[in-house]
């Protein structure tokens, strides 16, 4: 019996995990919120709560990339609501506009990597970094739920 | 029976009059009673009200980003149909540059228009009505500095009954206090300075606090969250849930970079209420969060008994 539960469990797990893996509005949402304790541990070292660590900027700009180059195709036109999304319509009715700024997100990252070597650097290209998250929020995301 | 139907007539009159009587615009002052009170203006202090106020939020030109340029026209989508705010540029024709201050400052307080027609609550006047003479009057020096830029909104698009201006004064009856606050003395001062931010210019609960059917907001439940009013996605509670975990800190933060505690950056509608606090001073920000921090937490509302 212990054993059959364990199968059962297992499958469902296998299951929720192909599932999540085909559904975007799950997957957008994980990387939404790893990109953002990733840009927050930047954030934190801009404002000077945390100290200055290369290494961690290095991964977090990392983690943004990969998360910036991966969701702009996570917003199918069947993901417009459900899943506790909070993407708003708009996304869909300008999604030349959205797709323009995911890109120019990933520009502006990509920008960050190659030229953050020291804290001098890092304050000077972080906030180009920063202010993606903030100008397109205003546009395309509301709290839901 | 011709009694009867002359009766019911009669009564129909006289309600219409009593209805007409009771909704009739009530200005804060007359032209004397504001000269009375013998305010200066002050532009620079009066900028910091604006960005209070987050005036730019509805009345900035849209398709642009300059927060100066006041000539209206964004449109609001309701429940009760489309709402324009209007050009509050200096332009004398098409702005409030031919205003008198005794005029701008009844529209911020009591909601009402030179000579006389109400505005609609889409403006925040249930919560301007609480700001003090002194800011309004170092709001409207400020104003004056600002460019005049021509050009009228559209005019509202609303569902009947919405759509009877008159009927705004009903509303006014049963909603609008035309109370100031009056600071608490057992508070400090950062916290009554933070109340005065919130429910004053800072009008947080018209977006935060649920909504009755008449568009009333319901104070029992004051900042305890509610959907936005274009129905998509909600302005959270602050009053339970994760925002009870954040810090004063947490909140001085986000409220300045939109950055929350969890690496969210606020959205929708507080990405502007957060560029316009961003202008105040600090010690204003710390001021609104000392101030949310201290109400009382509120569950969600109960189920409706069956």
């Amino acid at each position: 019996m212990k054993r059959l539960t364990t199968v059962v469990i297992a499958l469902a797990c296998g299951i929720g995990a192909v599932w999540a893996a085909t559904d975007p509005i799950a997957e957008r949402r994980a990387l939404m919120k790893s990109d953002g304790m990733a840009a927050k541990k930047m954030f934190d070292m801009s404002k000077g709560t945390t100290p200055f660590d290369l290494a961690t900027v290095q991964d977090s700009l990392k983690t943004l990339y990969d998360g910036a180059s991966k969701s702009a195709a996570l917003f199918p036109d069947d993901s417009k609501t459900g899943g506790g999304t909070a993407a708003l319509p708009a996304i869909w009715q300008n999604k030349a506009d959205f797709d323009a700024r995911f890109a120019k997100f990933v520009k502006d990252v990509a920008a960050a990597q190659a030229g953050i070597v020291d804290e001098a650097s890092f304050k000077k290209l972080a906030p180009a970094v920063f202010q993606n998250c903030g100008a397109c929020h205003e546009l395309y995301k509301a709290k839901s739920g | 029976m011709k009694r009867v139907v002359l009766i019911l007539a009669l009564l129909v009159v006289a309600g219409a009059a009593l209805a007409w009587v009771l909704s009739a615009p009530k200005p804060r002052y007359t032209e004397a009673e504001w000269q009375a009170l013998g305010l200066a203006g002050d532009a620079a202090a009066g900028r910091l009200v604006f960005f209070a106020g987050g005036c730019e939020s509805c009345h900035k030109s849209p398709g642009q980003d300059d927060p100066l340029r006041l000539g209206g026209g964004l449109e609001l989508k309701t429940p009760f149909g489309s709402f324009y705010p209007p050009n509050i540029s200096s332009d004398p024709a098409d702005g409030v540059g031919s205003w008198r201050a005794v005029d701008i400052a009844n529209a911020v307080l009591s909601g009402v228009s030179p000579g006389g027609p109400h505005l609609y609550p889409a403006f925040p006047y249930s919560s301007y009505q609480r700001m003090t003479p002194q800011d309004v009057v170092d709001l409207i020096a400020f104003l004056h500095t600002l460019p005049a830029v021509p050009g009228r909104a559209p005019a509202n698009d609303l569902a009947f009954p919405f759509s009877i201006r008159r009927a705004v004064g009903l509303w006014k009856l049963l909603y609008l206090d035309n109370a100031g606050l009056r600071p608490d003395p057992g508070q400090s001062a950062q916290w009554n300075r933070g109340r005065y931010l919130v429910e004053g210019p800072g009008h947080c609960g018209e977006c935060h606090t649920p909504r009755g059917l008449l568009g009333e907001m319901d104070e029992t439940r004051a900042l305890a969250g509610a959907p936005l009013p274009d129905g998509h996605g909600k302005s959270p509670s602050l009053r339970s849930g994760g925002f009870l975990d954040w810090t004063t800190a947490d909140i001085v933060e986000a409220l300045t970079s939109g950055f929350t505690p969890v690496g969210d950056v606020l959205g929708a509608g507080m990405t502007a209420v957060v560029r316009n606090l961003a202008e105040l001073p600090e010690s204003d920000r710390q001021a609104i969060a000392v101030y949310l921090k201290s109400l009382p937490p509120l569950g969600p509302p109960a189920p409706a008994k069956p």
